[in-house]
């Protein structure tokens, strides 16, 4: 397992979730994990993903999330869970 | 499994927080290029800086983009060019050659500073250190992304005082040779006592004799994360104080040790240390200076400053070593003071002196560091105000350093300019009074008792 973290923060609207989904289904990324909330009046969105099956590289799906991300208006991330692990677990 | 509040944190700390790595250096050994014919060493030197960091800028972009952390600068450092170029230089002219093609390799692989053109000096200097240290200022006025450094003492060999007296004279005579940029090749000259084999930043960066042929060692900064965290804490007991900079320390440590795994499996070169120092850059929000006035200070300089200064240091080292297998360089806080809005704010407002900054290091990882002084300074002054700086670091048994820019032209009211993340800075007036004497003396100062130690 290859667990990658997606985040998305921004003005909520409709459908977000959705072209996230469509995006990684197409590219054979499944989803573990999804969580969201208000913080600060933005929508985050946090999803644990796992990039094992998929043939992107990690650079070239940050960039095609990015880029959809724009699309939408909102800020999308992609960043592999070591960091996150790595700071907040002993 | 980690939850939305810490991704949220650590993207917070990243984004808004200038966390970031501050630079990865790849240490190389120049040993084995050593040739006593000139042209012969040039050409080893650069093929082997070339091949060994061909990849160094490119990793240092991938892993960034892997983990969504800026990765600032990707820098080399190698061993000291005065034992390197020992066998085939004899004239400074030729050491300034090899400045030249340390230059060249570096523009060549894309890091933006080569650190190393260097001497070791603590207790005696060979003909060719001399010769080095003699060509610092060609070499530093005829390059843009050499530094150079000068070990003056350490707590075993006590303070080569004759190196102290040259090195006032270099630095001077460095600040001539570059006027014409406000004197900044000053900027890429540090001296040291006691001065690590593996540090990372410039541009103290050397490739110590003790490191293996090729290793790496990560950087890591976040003034700013450990700023905004004590914003919450206000008003606090001393004990809550300490728990939150150890805490967020910890946090930032482990992003460096990372980092330096990532970047020592990719680049197949083993992983020597993370330096956990807090380092400032001039924007806003990333200031060591700022730390100080949050834990309680009107500005950086104002009584209090020394203790709130070691309570940092000591938390930082604290929160870092369990973070990291291994902790190395120079590990603590930096006070520069062009490269820190915070401390350029209390230079201005004239609650920061050069008197106070040499109490601050004391405590602190470093010295006396980014100081824009007059242009007029005597080179004896310069001597002087290394000498005190090195005996603190000879008796406290801890890495002292100077970094002095006596800007030509200039005098105390007026401001340079460097640019980037060396900053600008306000020129600070410096103590008149002679030491002439003193610093004419020859010979060195014998090491501290406490240094007998077998």
């Amino acid at each position: 397992m290859k667990k990658t973290i997606i985040t998305v923060v921004g003005k909520d609207t409709v459908g977000i979730i959705a072209r996230v989904c469509t995006y990684l289904a197409e590219n054979h990324i499944n989803i573990l994990d999804i969580s969201q909330t208000i913080v600060q009046g933005y929508f985050n969105m946090m999803m644990v993903v796992d990039t094992a099956d998929s043939s992107k590289r990690h650079g070239d799906m940050a960039d095609e999330l990015e880029k959809l991300g724009e699309g939408i208006g909102v800020i999308i991330k992609c960043q592999k869970e070591e960091i996150f692990d790595q700071m907040h677990r002993i | 499994m980690i939850n939305i509040y810490e991704v949220v944190e650590t993207n917070n700390m990243i984004e808004k927080e200038n966390l970031d790595v501050r630079t990865i250096t790849l240490g190389i050994s120049l040993l084995d290029c050593i040739d006593s014919d000139l042209s012969a060493l040039e050409k080893k030197i650069y093929d082997k800086i070339c091949s060994a960091a061909g990849d160094l800028v490119k990793t240092g972009e991938y892993i960034s983009r892997e983990f969504g952390i800026p990765i600032v600068n990707k820098r080399i450092s190698v061993t000291p060019i005065a034992l390197v170029g020992g066998a085939a230089c004899k004239t400074t002219q030729d050491f300034a050659r090899i400045a030249r093609t340390l230059d060249r390799a570096a523009c060549e692989v894309g890091v933006n500073f080569i650190g190393g053109y260097s001497a070791l000096v603590s207790k005696g200097m060979t003909p060719a250190d001399e010769l080095l240290i003699r060509s610092i200022p060609q070499a530093l006025s005829t390059t843009e992304r050499v530094c150079s450094s000068v070990n003056l003492g350490s707590t075993r060999t006590g303070i080569n005082m004759d190196a102290v007296r040259l090195m006032g004279e270099i630095i001077r005579q460095t600040a001539e040779c570059t006027k014409e940029q406000d004197s900044l090749g000053c900027a890429k000259l540090v001296v040291f006592c006691n001065a690590p084999d593996d540090n990372p930043f410039m541009a103290g960066a050397f490739h110590g004799v003790t490191e293996a042929d090729k290793i790496i060692n990560v950087g890591v900064s976040g003034p700013g994360v450990v700023k905004t965290a004590l914003e919450k804490v206000r008003g606090e007991s001393f004990e809550v104080l300490c728990e939150t900079i150890k805490k967020t320390a910890f946090k930032v440590t482990r992003v460096g040790q990372l980092v330096a795994q990532e970047a020592s499996r990719l680049l197949n070169v083993p992983f020597g240390i993370v330096d956990l120092s807090l380092a400032p850059t001039p924007a806003i929000g990333d200031s060591v200076a700022d730390i100080l006035c949050e834990i309680g200070l009107e500005y950086a300089g104002a009584p209090g400053t020394t203790a709130a200064l070691a309570l940092l240091n000591d938390q930082v080292k604290k929160g870092g070593v369990m973070a990291s297998s291994y902790v190395g360089g120079l590990s603590g806080a930096f006070i520069p003071v062009s490269e820190d809005q915070g401390m350029i704010d209390a230079v201005t407002v004239g609650a920061l002196t050069l008197e106070k900054l040499e109490a601050m290091t004391c405590v602190c990882s470093v010295g006396l560091d980014m100081i824009a002084v007059p242009g007029d300074t005597k080179a004896t002054t310069i001597s002087g105000i290394i000498a005190d700086e090195m005996a603190i670091g000879m008796v406290n048994q801890k890495t002292t350093a100077v970094r002095l820019i006596p800007v030509i032209g200039k005098g105390v009211g007026e401001s340079v300019e460097f640019g980037g993340l060396l900053g600008h800075a306000p020129i600070m007036p410096v103590n008149g009074f002679s030491c002439d004497n003193f610093v004419n003396r020859t010979g060195r100062i014998p090491a501290p008792i406490h240094s007998f130690k077998n």
